[in-house]
């Protein structure tokens, strides 16, 4: 859908498996074993290299597919209270649309996004309250290292199975993640392949590779485009204004910097008879 | 009361008008002295747009932050929710807020540029130390204003920059954990906290804020705006035309006013662009853990305040136990210093010893956070007395020894090292850095009645130096 006026839509660009493993051999794992011992309430501590996460928040396509990823596989357990479905009418979904794909049965199309599990069991279950997701694409950025989209980019590609934990689910970017896997079925099951290298004297664990043990139900790079369009939609929706503000922004530049010809030619007019 | 004057029956009705108000109320009065012939010399060069930009930038945040009361709650429970809301839900919501948010942020950085243009030209020198004064309570207000503002959208950087500061008030002996629970109105940082910041935030701080700026104005328009050369333009030996108008002055409205236009123009560019294209600015404008929720009972890793407090930040860091140490050696040493080298009495002579040794006796008792807290209030309460601080025989940086510019950059650069280790989370050579850097930034103001009087003073003009355009 309006993949014409978006230059950025074809979700397309597949990346060749092997240039992927190179690029994620490339990729330092500063302290994993380090990592692994850390009860990380917080990602934002983890030394993991984040991916860049791909630019859609144009691309209309890719923000429906992502709402789409959103609503089947997160708002179960993850709200986004503040964010209303009638807004998805800005990535050009219709209120029919909206409401017989993306809207659970007792929602209204102007309710906000509320997640239908019971709080309190959510705790018994996962230790922690699911965190509401509406914008989590804001605050999970770090000064100066990577924005919200790079890690949740990064954090949604690195789940790996490890019998250890509770849930049977680890994750690089965020270890000892309290949330399985939550798009398994789509990635399957994987665990990293790490090697020793020496990084300024000291050993450390690098990421080599990944080692399937269970496919999933898309392709690795599938999976990666399906992932890239969900964070692109949390992107939006953790400021819907985005475009608007940018597409606005360019006009008042435009318009100050004309009318710094005027004031300063006005300027020089005034000025002429000083001396 | 003034003469009530008549004006001819034929005169045009706006005059009739004028001539009506006038003579009830100082409208032409107080147009022609402050816009119109209020003479400000014509060598205003860059430094001097960031005063009207601090009065912009004053505007800005009051209109906006009158749309944002219209929607913000005010309430634990609301305030987060209610500031999405705002920029979700509320027609150009997201535009008044980023405008308030970067506004926040553009008020000290014009603050700290008209600062320090007054720094380097002297614009603080004598007649003009209370239009200096007020200024720097006007920053002051403006940071207590800032800190009000930051705990209103209640995320998780509010809340705990909150708590941060308020616990800084219990160290001060005796009164203060009380001081600090009257400050909160809880034991924690909560609602009743959130409501009087709110009331402080909108109300309180904004009238003594506006007052300040207008004792500031009148305090300036009374002496004359000073210039990039330190030369007087209105003095009994200035230079004056047949009508006893300075040559070197020129009417502010519409010389200033157009060229205050440009300045604005210029400003609105950098403005804009921000607003609308980088509202977080990285992090340092709208900090990224701000976008979680207040929650108590969780601690963010790292807390530290908005780019604008982080070099008086790093000054409170600065003060550990092992720094007081160092400063007890130089309280003593400056005190031995004084009493043999400067042309006291016996009776003063003693007295500066014996004020040291209860000052180290009380340096030594008192916990090092306390001294902390005194060298970040230090930080700023020094500023207003620059004026009596500085005994250079000139008053530009223009005329003054060549070796002064290099000690106003390095002061430049300290204050900004000082501000980017506040940012960082502490570390052992962050913390030596900023050790020195207080220092320096103390003893650049405790030293100034020596060093400004030292080295190869320039003669200064008797007339601004202006080259026509």
């Amino acid at each position: 859908m309006n993949s014409s006026l978006c230059p950025t839509a074809s979700p397309s660009s597949p990346t060749d498996p092997s240039q992927q493993k190179v690029k994620n051999m490339k990729k330092i794992l500063l302290g994993f074993a380090l990592a692994l011992g850390l009860t990380g309430a917080m990602a934002a501590g983890s030394n993991f290299p984040m991916d860049k996460a791909p630019k859609r928040t144009n691309d209309m396509a890719a923000l429906q597919n992502g709402a789409k990823l959103f609503v089947n596989y997160c708002l179960n357990c993850h709200s986004a209270a503040f964010m209303r479905y009638n807004r998805l009418r800005d990535i050009g979904l219709t209120d029919k649309q909206i409401a017989e794909n993306l809207t659970f049965a007792t929602d209204k199309i102007g309710d906000t996004m509320k997640a239908s599990i019971d709080p309190r069991q959510a705790k018994e279950w996962f230790g922690v309250n699911p965190p509401d997701l509406t914008l989590v694409a804001r605050s999970r950025a770090a000064a100066g290292s990577h924005t919200g989209p790079d890690y949740l980019y990064t954090f949604l590609r690195t789940y790996y199975r490890d019998e250890t934990k509770p849930t049977g689910w680890n994750n690089l970017a965020f270890p000892n993640v309290g949330m399985p896997n939550p798009l398994w079925e789509l990635q399957g099951e994987r665990k990293p392949v790490m090697e020793k290298v020496m990084s300024h004297g000291k050993e450390v664990q690098v990421l080599k590779g990944w080692e399937v043990s269970k496919p999933g139900t898309l392709s690795a790079n599938a999976y990666d485009q399906n992932v890239g369009d969900l964070v692109a939609y949390l992107q939006w929706m953790a400021e819907p204004a985005q475009n608007t503000r940018v597409r606005i922004g360019v006009w008042v530049m435009l318009f100050l910097a004309a009318f710094m010809v005027v004031a300063w030619r006005l300027n020089a007019s005034f000025w002429k008879d000083v001396k | 009361m003034a003469e009530f004057k008549e004006i001819s029956p034929d005169a045009p009705m706006a005059q009739k008008a004028l001539n009506w108000v006038d003579n009830r109320f100082p409208l032409s009065k107080l147009y022609n002295e402050h816009l119109g012939e209020y003479y400000a010399p014509k060598n205003f060069n860059f430094w001097y747009f960031f005063g009207s930009l601090a009065l912009l930038v004053l505007v800005i945040q009051i209109v906006t932050g009158i749309f944002l009361v219209m929607h913000y709650k005010p309430d634990a429970a609301l305030a987060f929710a209610s500031v999405e809301y705002i920029m979700r839900d509320v027609p150009w919501g997201w535009l008044i807020r980023y405008m308030h948010s970067t506004g926040a942020s553009a008020f000290f950085v014009v603050v700290y540029l008209h600062m320090y243009r007054g720094l380097i030209y002297g614009s603080y020198r004598k007649p003009r130390e209370l239009v200096w004064v007020f200024g720097c309570a006007i920053f002051l207000v403006l940071m207590a204003e800032a800190f009000m503002g930051y705990l209103l959208p209640w995320g998780q950087m509010s809340y705990w920059g909150a708590q941060v500061i308020v616990n800084l008030f219990s160290a001060i002996p005796f009164i203060g954990p009380d001081l600090a629970l009257l400050i909160r109105g809880d034991f924690v940082v909560g609602d009743a906290t959130l409501n009087r910041f709110f009331a402080f935030h909108v109300i309180a701080v904004p009238l003594v804020l506006l007052g300040l700026v207008v004792a500031h104005i009148i305090a300036l328009h009374e002496v004359g705006s000073n210039n990039p050369d330190g030369v007087e333009i209105k003095g009994p030996n200035a230079p004056k035309d047949a009508n006893g108008k300075p040559l070197d002055g020129i009417p502010f409205h519409p010389y200033y006013s157009v060229h205050d236009i440009l300045g604005v123009t210029g400003f609105l560019l950098v403005f804009s662009a921000i607003v609308f294209f980088a509202p977080e600015l990285g992090g340092y404008f709208l900090e990224f853990n701000n976008f979680i929720p207040a929650d108590p009972l969780v601690t963010p890793l790292h807390i530290a305040p908005v780019w604008y407090f982080t070099p008086f930040y790093s000054m409170l860091r600065a003060i550990t136990t092992e720094m007081m140490f160092a400063l007890v050696a130089i309280v003593l040493g400056a005190a031995v210093l004084a009493a043999a080298k400067l042309q006291l009495t016996k009776a003063l002579k003693v007295a500066v010893l014996g004020g040291a040794v209860v000052l180290v006796a009380l340096m030594l008792a008192i916990d090092a956070k306390f001294w902390g807290v005194v060298a970040m209030g230090g930080a700023v309460i020094i500023l207003f007395f620059l004026p009596w601080l500085d005994y250079s025989p000139v008053r530009s940086i223009r005329y003054r020894p060549n070796w002064n510019k290099w000690l106003y950059g390095i002061f430049v650069i300290n204050f900004l090292i000082l501000g980017y280790l506040g940012v960082l989370p502490p570390s052992p050579i962050g913390e030596r850095v900023s050790q020195v850097g207080t220092l320096f930034y103390f003893g650049f103001f405790l030293l100034m009645p020596w060093w400004s009087r030292i080295g190869e003073f320039k003669p200064v003009p008797d007339r601004v130096t202006f080259k026509p355009h």
